[in-house]
């Protein structure tokens, strides 16, 4: 049962445009779907490897505007040189800018792995904080605060197949639920094979993980590359679907709303920030009917507070510990090294 | 001075000159000797004497203020801890160390980190190779585990183990990472009589398999008892080096380290 039960969700969504047609809900959905994947990306720096990163929303908006970039093209001197950038299709942007993402990934992570714990989230935090201000100020590039307008929706397909534009909500919905699955099959494979194993046990002890031959550097590193990388496409997707960027994008809140998703529904899991993503995603939309934006803000933290309170491992592995009760609490099967069942035995 | 039974070899194991000082501090005051291949060498000394802190040094958690370690040949001078692991030299902590929150089974799987032969790319495509890596590798796990004797307890968390059997699981792990040369740190402290049995039965398992081992302990009747070689020391500084029957009849060793003798150890 628990196998399918990833087969079903999708399955469920992928018929959720067939029953739901009000497009301020759908837009609600994509939205929600896009920073449900940035949060399945910080699961895996987060949950699997124990390392906050607490920029992450730079990788997100280096996605974003690098796609947005490339598709739209630039021109700039720097030192004297004329830069011109002809526009490229939007689907090479959104491959690019998941390759710059992961690549700042794999810089951060070089960087920053040497200090690890509370310095790893500074350097986090504080790159986060310089790459906004570069957005902000380098107005040839990136037209500062005035943004980039006008970013055109992807389009995929060759001559001989036809090409498709995602414009309607319904089809940027299965967009960003295609890239979700896609996301959540390289997550999986990842975490279960000895790569995953490897960031897991550096995140339970580090000292014993080096012990046994594991290079602390080489995976996490290699977590912050994903990582980064499924950022900078859940970036990528908001910018041709928004299709204005701006330097708010690169806000704190952005970083702490995927937290939250990830924290709330239980990191480490594979399944805990789609959860959390689906509650913070969706409840904006359902409390605004009944109360303001401001005590919108209050609920929020107190159910944060609430849930971290109550589930502090999150709601996921609360969930599965309440299935788990009576037989044993790690199957043979591995699937428990993935997840944190470490309060589980009741 | 060596165990006839020994075979005279090259040393596999080499530490000379070591020193290691900790401010103004001497934990170790320029170290010397060597463990020949398929040996059970114990160091032995009293609380503070720089056992664990030689350890620390052989496989890279500490750098030495001088002096060389050389394992086959090859010299261990600046290398990282995963690094010395990769070239057969393992060990254990004096303290128990587990993976808690993760299950025995999968705490070897992650011991086995270095036999495992996926690639990335094929792990991401989930090829066939892949598949079959895993599964041979889960295949060494169970062996590992009857091994060492825990393979009733796979299923349970690392941290829920009763204590002796954490302490098999900490050298389940150290075997899963192919060691040619383990070295033991306090295995058996904390242990009573009849794990302490069980263990000194799984290192001779070891030996014969030709298992290189080093090991740290204050368990005097266990470590007279199944040393090759005993290196005690005493201030950071080696004070007697040979078999058992020799180091019991040392003075010197007598008056640093035994006292009024090894009958109350």
């Amino acid at each position: 049962m628990k196998r399918y039960l990833p087969i079903i969700a999708l399955l469920f969504f992928a018929s959720v445009p067939l029953w739901l047609h009000d497009k301020y809900y759908l837009h609600t959905l994509v939205v929600a779907g896009i920073f449900m994947l940035a949060a399945m990306s910080l699961n895996l720096l987060l949950g699997y490897t124990g390392q906050l990163s607490l920029g992450h929303v730079a990788f997100f908006g280096i996605g974003a505007y690098t796609s947005a970039l490339t598709s739209l093209g630039f021109s700039l001197s720097i030192f004297g040189y004329q830069i011109t950038h002809e526009p490229w299709p939007p689907f090479i942007g959104v491959i690019l800018g998941t390759a710059v993402a992961g690549l700042c990934g794999y810089l951060i992570g070089k960087l920053a792995f040497r200090v690890r714990g509370a310095y790893f989230v500074i350097v986090t935090v504080s790159f986060a904080e310089v790459v906004r201000l570069v957005a902000l100020n380098w107005v040839e590039l990136t037209n500062g605060p005035l943004a980039l307008p006008g970013i055109p929706p992807l389009t995929l397909g060759f001559e001989w197949t036809g090409y498709m534009t995602f414009l309607s909500k319904a089809q940027n919905y299965y967009l960003v639920l295609a890239f979700i699955a896609f996301a959540y099959v390289v997550i999986k494979r990842l975490v279960y094979s000895p790569y995953g194993r490897a960031m897991i046990a550096l995140r339970e002890n580090e000292t014993l993980a080096v012990s046994v031959g594991i290079s602390v550097t080489r995976y996490l590193v290699l977590a912050a590359v994903f990582s980064g990388a499924l950022a900078g496409l859940a970036g990528t997707l908001y910018a041709h679907y928004i299709q204005i960027i701006d330097p708010m994008i690169f806000m704190f809140l952005n970083t702490v709303t995927m937290v939250i998703m990830v924290i709330t529904g239980g990191k480490g899991t594979l399944a805990g920030p789609v959860v959390g993503g689906l509650i913070f995603g969706i409840a904006p939309v359902i409390l605004r009917n009944y109360v303001g934006p401001e005590v919108q803000w209050i609920l929020y933290g107190v159910l944060m507070i609430l849930i971290v309170y109550v589930l502090p491992d999150g709601i996921v592995p609360a969930i599965e510990r309440w299935f788990n009760r009576p037989p044993t609490p790690a199957e043979k099967n591995g699937s428990s090294l993935a997840l944190q069942t470490g309060k589980g035995r009741a | 001075m060596i165990n006839p039974q020994t075979k005279l070899s090259a040393p596999i194991l080499t530490v000379e000159h070591v020193a290691v000082h900790f401010g103004g501090l001497v934990a170790i005051s320029d170290m010397n000797f060597e463990v020949h291949e398929g040996e059970l060498v114990s160091l032995i000394g009293p609380n503070g004497a720089g056992k664990t802190t030689a350890f620390n040094v052989i496989t890279g958690f500490q750098k030495p203020t001088q002096g060389n370690v050389t394992f086959r040949g090859t010299s261990l001078n600046g290398l990282k801890p995963h690094e010395v692991t990769r070239l057969g030299l393992v060990r254990t902590f004096q303290r128990t160390s587990v993976f808690e929150k993760i299950s025995v089974f999968e705490n070897v799987l992650i011991g086995l980190h270095r036999r495992t032969a996926a690639s990335l790319f094929g792990t991401l495509l989930s090829l066939p190779k892949e598949r079959s890596a895993e599964e041979a590798l889960r295949e060494q796990a169970w062996e590992i585990l009857r091994l060492v004797g825990i393979e009733h307890e796979a299923d349970e968390l690392g941290g829920s183990l009763p204590y002796g059997d954490q302490r098999l699981l900490g050298v389940a792990l150290a075997l899963a990472a192919s060691p040619r040369a383990l070295l033991l740190d306090e295995p058996v402290s904390g242990m009573n009589a009849s794990e302490t049995a069980r263990f000194v039965e799984l290192l001779n398992k070891l030996r014969s398999k030709g298992t290189t081992i080093v090991l740290v302990e204050h368990d005097m009747p266990m470590v007279m008892g199944i040393s090759d070689r005993i290196v005690v020391l005493n201030y950071g500084r080696i004070i007697a080096n040979g078999t058992p029957s020799v180091i019991q009849n040392d003075p010197e060793v007598i008056k640093a380290y035994l006292g009024g003798g090894i009958k109350h150890a």
